[in-house]
């Protein structure tokens, strides 16, 4: 690349939307390039990840879906901190970026509180990436979702019931309105396979397209509970 | 970065200009710098090449001279066909027929064709059928022909797709369409193709097409952009965007690029007279690359196995994302591009990628290599051998694993 082009991106306020007119050069920050050719924290071995507490969202067909563990530790003085985030992501530059530099923000300094972690917005993680071109910007909200159900998953495994927060479903088929929330009920009461959740759900029927996203829904959810 | 040497293997989106092509027209900018509309010896000049230009593009594809408009590039044709014709015929279609003209196009056309046709469709200017393409990205010509109309005016379908590559049956589509007309005894439907990236692999003869209205422009073939053409068969009337001077028939007014009008032309003619060679060359190593690719696991190739350009290699891998793979790509120094919504300004996924019944997930992960003139065997390989690391990598990060069942 030529180095008497500046990126547009260095002179953007930070943490700031870069102006698409204002492009100029590589469409992403030094600080993004360097998370997303090398990510921080991803998780390429599970084993030994068993017992993190897991958070998972979107789905492949949506174009991103993320899978965070975490480790959680509770110290004397009755503080929760996260200790470890591991993550995988399928996602463009900006969903890996935004969840590298997630992982490290919650663990630097001997871990976040997870009251901290939960008030992180997606501007504190672009600000600390120096911003985010405007379009992309929903790509860093998703490491937060993946964190917050990570963290419910925490909330839930330590029986502290009262602070689980419900999420509205999302829709998956989009002609019988079925939401993802109806497809990890059917999981939740044993439907383990397409046809046994076909059989409570109908899913699919109406609009075959939305099939492999059911099944890696159901998958997602099985493993979620299950572990299988 | 970490290769110095560029490999680009996105001949689809741009090619760059040809030396000839420049030396052609660097006359024009400055030495020969006049206006054709001028009645004096520089104007005269500058006449002249156009027309020359006009008469070269006319031979190449077949055509008469008196039917090449020039325009601006490849959307401004789309755009003056698939807007133009219907917009002319209107008020006599409602008297005649009392129906709006009816449009028939295909579900992976460029968007200069799309958007404007559904935009219309929306305004309830045009009545439009939009037909499918089966998984090798083909038009059926038994659906076209099944969607003709009396009020059918106008049809538009490629001649080879950008994305994935496959070549139309525009010859049969064509014939089809001539038989309709005698049967039915009418001019219409006029067949219009886009031609844009056909032009350096394929026969553009219109007569052998029986197209009416061809799409060309510069900046796919080694010439420059900013300039394009619409070829316009005698008789096809259309209504023009630019009103003024009264340039090109009337259809196209504002003074001509000269400059770009000769490198259009120059691009054309040395595309053409290559054409079989270049072909040949590179189908062989299209063929290498795409080999070399599907030995990744769970990787699809997009667009039909043979009848696709030469250039053409589309390939999806299952589980990743295309943007990452393709900034990952352009760290080894490899160009290329992606279907992926993540890439593209409006987050959806390739169309033409769907159209070919393909899940979200597969056009995510669509990675599209276009060769040319510069492409080596060395640069295919140099492909080959980094992509399965891009790929490990990038399924290592990725929490999905698709079942392939659903996409074969
Ligand atoms: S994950 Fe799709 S745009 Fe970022």
């Amino acid at each position: 690349m030529n180095n008497s082009v500046t990126p547009a991106t260095n002179d953007a306020r930070k943490g700031d939307v870069v102006a698409p007119t204002k492009e100029k050069g590589w469409f992403y920050t030094d600080t993004v390039k360097d998370h997303f050719f090398h990510p921080k924290n991803f998780l390429e071995d599970e084993a030994g990840y068993g017992d993190a507490y897991l958070g998972m969202v979107g789905s492949p067909a949506c174009g991103d879906a993320m899978k965070v563990w975490l480790k959680i530790e509770k110290e004397a003085d009755g503080t929760e901190r996260i200790k470890d985030f591991k993550w995988k992501t399928f996602g463009c530059a900006s969903a890996i970026a935004s969840t590298s530099m997630l992982s490290v923000m919650v663990t630097e300094n001997g871990g976040m509180p997870i009251e901290a972690a939960l008030a992180l917005r997606p501007q504190d993680i672009m600000e600390r990436l120096g911003g985010l071109p405007a379009r992309k910007v929903h790509c860093s909200v998703l490491g937060d979702k993946a964190l917050r159900s990570a963290v419910m998953d925490y909330y839930r495994k330590s029986g502290q019931i009262d602070k689980v927060e419900v999420e509205a479903g999302r829709l998956i088929d989009k002609v019988l309105k079925i939401t993802d929330h109806d497809i990890e009920e059917a999981v939740l009461e044993g439907a383990d396979t397409l046809e046994k959740v076909q059989a409570r759900t109908k899913v699919g029927t109406g609009d075959p397209s939305c099939i492999p996203e059911v099944e890696n829904l159901i998958r997602f959810y099985k493993e979620k509970y299950f572990g299988a | 970065m970490k290769s110095t040497k560029i490999i680009y293997l996105d001949c689809a989106a741009t090619t760059p200009l040809d030396s000839r092509v420049l030396e052609a027209m660097n006359p024009y900018f400055s030495d020969d710098f006049g206006n054709p509309s001028s009645f004096h010896s520089v104007g005269m000049q500058a006449k002249d090449a156009v027309s020359d230009a006009r008469g070269t593009i006319a031979r190449l594809i077949g055509a008469h001279e008196e039917e090449i408009i020039f325009t601006s590039g490849g959307t401004e044709s789309d755009n003056l066909a698939v807007i133009g014709v219907p917009r002319y015929h209107t008020k006599a279609l409602m008297e005649k027929l009392q129906a709006l003209p009816h449009v028939i196009t295909s579900a992976i056309e460029h968007h200069a064709v799309l958007e404007p046709l559904i935009a219309m469709d929306r305004k309830k200017e045009i009545e439009l059928t939009i037909v499918g393409v089966n998984r090798e990205g083909q038009v059926s010509v038994d659906e076209v022909v099944a969607a003709l109309k009396p009020n059918t005016v106008l049809i538009s379908i490629m001649t080879a797709n950008n994305e994935i590559g496959t070549i139309q049956p525009i010859g049969d589509i064509g014939r089809e369409i001539l038989k309709w007309r005698k049967a039915k005894e009418t001019v219409f439907p006029y067949l219009h193709t886009d031609a844009c990236q056909a032009t350096g692999y394929l026969d553009l003869n219109v007569e052998k097409s029986h197209v009416d209205l061809l799409t060309l422009n510069g900046s796919k073939m080694y010439g420059p952009k900013g300039i394009g053409a619409l070829y316009v068969r005698k008789g096809v009337k259309l209504q023009p965007f630019f009103i003024g001077g009264g340039q090109e028939r009337n259809i196209r007014s504002g003074t001509e690029n000269v400059p770009g009008i000769v490198g259009l032309a120059k691009a054309l003619a040395l595309v053409q007279a290559d054409r079989e060679v270049e072909s040949a060359r590179l189908t062989a190593l299209r063929d290498r690359l795409a080999d070399g690719l599907m030995k990744i696991p769970k990787t699809i190739l997009n667009g039909h196995a043979t009848e696709r350009l030469p250039n053409s290699v589309n390939v999806s891998f299952i589980d990743i994302e295309g943007e990452a793979a393709v900034l990952y790509l352009d760290a080894v120094g490899i160009m290329a591009s992606t279907g992926s919504a993540c890439a593209s300004t409006s987050l959806d996924p390739s169309h033409v990628i769907l159209a070919t019944g393909l899940s979200y997930e597969a056009a995510h992960g669509s990675i599209r290599f276009t060769l040319g003139h510069s492409t080596m065997q060395e640069d295919v390989d140099y492909v080959i051998k980094e992509m399965p690391a891009i790929v490990e990598r990038l399924r290592m990060m990725s929490p999905v694993n698709m079942d392939m069942k659903y996409f074969t």
